[in-house]
């Protein structure tokens, strides 16, 4: 078990485009020339993997992180043999499976008592394996009633489960599994995971590709994260999420930033890489409306340093200042605010009126500001309406869903709100305290891969 | 050499083949009515439609050597039928199993090498109605057992080309539309609606390039005829098919890299 069970050394993968044009040209001139080997050349080539090299030792778990189109599947279909590398050197040793896409060799108008003979077959199983563990496949995939009708009947949550359940119990050495795991319903996940954690157990090779970063820093004993086909960081799975986490929040910042229309006042953030933002973009003024009587000139969000910002951890500070000018005085004017989540339910909403302010006189220009101490929203995005109105609703100036900002947690908790609580435990429950790990930490004085800023949260 | 090392895979893969090959043959006729008959039906309705043109319809000046006409047509037919059906659908063949090939680690040859076969079980499926017939005109000869020859010659051939054109295919998706007329054309150069044996000198010499030619006769001899001398020429189709072969496992190998890609 001393041996690798994966090495990959200084690899390179460059994926080359054929313009359509082109490709008639060549055939023509192929025909015409016979040199159709040689006239098969790129037009344009893409680099999908560059200088990349690890080895994953046997027995460990080994987690892929990285944003889309960073090269994590291309790295997948590499090891799996799939595709081959342009350059560099790449072994596996042992038998390999890959989850890379589940089921991917149904044929839908036979039954799936023949599918799963073929897949298994075709997965590198012999006959006789694939007759022994078959009601052992079909019994995981909980479809002892429909294995006997053409796969086209079936939903596709029975299709992954099936096609799951050939995969894995073609027992490989090393198993790579491509985002597959977030099939099916919850149950079948988490029978999923059992699996997976059995195989680990048992001291197989896992190669993990995957968005969901809770699992690489459960399941992962080391964690690769990809950027931009180059390995970014490499190591401990929680310092590597971390730091992929900073990363893509500053980016997110630089996005939110550039939808706002405002460029911060000064580079903000974390590893900021906030560019100008463009003027106003056309099309901006869709969700406004209103007699513009007073109107809001600016809104900014704001964190405790008064810096602007977009994204934000609970228990944060958020003010929401919105810059506010009459052309006359005016004497009847209310002011609020909403927040909705992404699909547009309603977080939170109020105005001055509910509150009872009893305005007076407004005139020129003047600055409103909303300040929520603890921002206690759990993940997401999150769209925010400013208006000015009469007490009686009729709008001066309402911007509907034109900001936004997000929230990030290391706790995927869900809903909307999140209580401040915590848990009790008494009598007989053995229950560990959580390590204690703070939120993730946007500032960019501190290092970011610090594990132990702000306040534990639950 | 690649042809040796190409039929090597393929004979490790031969329990996938099998099965891919039952599957494919189970799955034509689900939900057909006849079902299975149709591996008969087809090459008689075929026969009918040629018998029914080239007897009634345009009555071509055929010698009495070529009668009962109907059944010198279908032991020409039938092979002819195998041949066209392995080619067209080995175009797409690579397309439309490219689940398989990019997501799958797979020896992509697999694909092509299926479908050759299995549209050989369809041809193997007709013989009994081809022997049945042979019997009722009286033609059923002991020569008829020489069928695996000009079989054998048809099969490399095959193979070779299918080989060839489902790699190119996935780079030249012309070739899907071409290849249905190059096969028309083909046909025609084939003898397989008249007599090799009683066309002009100077077109022969030109029909004796098709190795498709000598297949077809050899058929027409050892099952209609009940003779066999045509053994040279089949030899030397043979040797073509075989160099046909080498060339289509060559340009398979050197494309397979870019077959995930591309498909």
């Amino acid at each position: 078990m001393t041996a690798p069970a994966v090495v990959v050394r200084d690899v390179a993968k460059v994926y080359r485009r054929f313009l359509h044009k082109n490709q008639f040209k060549t055939l023509k001139s192929a025909l015409l020339r016979g040199s159709l080997l040689s006239d098969l050349r790129p037009d344009q080539t893409f680099i999908a993997l560059d200088g990349v090299s690890f080895e994953v030792p046997a027995g460990a778990t080994f987690g892929v992180i990285g944003e889309n189109g960073s090269g994590k599947s291309t790295l997948l279909k590499l090891i799996a043999g799939i595709t081959k590398p342009t350059t560099g050197e790449l072994h596996v040793n042992g038998r390999l499976s890959a989850l890379i896409e589940l089921g991917a060799g149904f044929h839908p108008e036979i039954s799936g008592r023949e599918n799963v003979v073929i897949n298994g077959i075709m997965l590198g199983l012999t006959r006789r394996e694939v007759d022994e563990r078959f009601d052992e496949i079909v019994a995981f995939a909980e479809l002892e009633r429909f294995i006997d009708a053409p796969v086209k009947t079936y939903s596709s949550g029975m299709y992954m489960r099936l096609g799951f359940a050939v995969a894995i119990h073609v027992d490989p050495d090393v198993l790579l599994i491509d985002e597959v795991l977030a099939v099916g319903d919850e149950a079948f996940t988490r029978k999923c995971l059992d699996k997976v954690g059995e195989f680990r157990r048992r001291g197989k090779t896992i190669v993990l590709v995957t968005h969901s970063l809770g699992l690489v820093e459960k399941m992962c004993d080391d964690a690769l994260w990809l950027r931009h086909g180059r390995v970014a960081d490499r190591g401990d799975p929680k310092r590597v999420v971390d730091a992929y986490l900073t990363y893509v929040a500053g980016g997110e910042e630089a996005l939110l930033t550039r939808e706002h229309g405002q460029p911060a006042a000064a580079p903000a953030a974390a590893e900021s890489m906030t560019p100008a933002a463009p003027d106003e973009a056309p099309g901006y003024r869709q969700g406004r409306w209103g007699s513009r009587e007073v109107e809001i000139t600016g809104v900014r969000l704001l964190d405790d340093h008064g810096q602007e910002r977009h994204v934000y951890v609970p228990g944060e500070t958020l003010s929401i200042v919105l810059d506010v000018r009459s052309a006359g005085p005016v004497e009847d004017f209310v002011f609020g605010v909403g927040v909705f989540t992404a699909d547009g339910v309603s977080a939170y909403g109020t105005n001055t009126h509910l509150e009872d302010f009893v305005p007076t006189r407004l005139a020129g220009k003047g600055e409103v500001r909303l300040v929520f101490q603890d921002l206690r929203l759990v993940e997401g995005t999150y769209l925010l309406d400013v208006a000015a109105h009469r007490r009686d609703g009729t709008p001066y100036d309402y911007h509907r869903g034109l900001y936004s900002f997000r929230v990030k947690s290391r706790i995927k908790d869900v809903g909307v709100y999140r209580p401040p609580h915590r848990w009790e435990f008494s009598g007989g429950i053995g229950m560990a305290a959580p390590e204690p790990r703070g939120e993730l930490d946007l500032h960019a004085e501190e290092a970011p891969a610090a594990d132990e800023a702000e306040g534990a949260e639950t | 050499m690649t042809a040796l090392a190409q039929l090597r895979t393929l004979f490790r893969y031969r329990l996938l083949i099998h099965s891919l090959v039952g599957r494919e043959l189970k799955a034509r006729y689900r939900g057909s009515v006849l079902g299975f008959f149709w591996s008969f039906v087809n090459p008689l309705l075929l026969l009918l439609t040629y018998g029914l043109v080239f007897t009634y319809m345009l009555p071509v000046a055929k010698s009495a050597k070529a009668e009962p006409y109907f059944v010198f047509l279908f032991c020409g037919i039938l092979p002819w039928t195998w041949f066209n059906a392995s080619l067209l659908e080995s175009s797409g063949v690579l397309i439309a199993g490219g689940n398989l090939i990019k997501k799958v680690l797979f020896p992509a040859e697999v694909l092509p090498v299926v479908t050759v076969l299995a549209n050989l079980v369809q041809f193997l499926l007709g013989l009994p109605v081809l022997f049945a017939v042979l019997a009722l005109a009286g033609r059923l000869a002991p020569s008829a057992l020489l069928l695996g020859a000009p079989l054998l010659v048809q099969l490399v051939l095959t193979l070779g080309l299918a080989l060839l054109i489902s790699a190119l295919t996935v780079h030249f998706r012309d070739i899907q539309n071409i290849l249905s007329h190059v096969l028309h054309l083909w046909f025609f150069a084939t003898p397989v609606l008249y007599l090799y044996d009683e066309t002009p000198r100077a077109l022969k010499q030109l029909l004796r390039l098709n190795p498709m030619t000598h297949v077809v006769y050899s058929y027409q001899q050892v099952l209609f005829e009940g003779r066999f001398d045509h053994g040279r020429g089949l030899l030397l189709a043979g040797l073509a098919a075989v160099l046909v072969f080498a060339l289509g496992a060559f340009l398979f190998d050197r494309l397979r890299d870019t077959l995930a890609e591309e498909v």
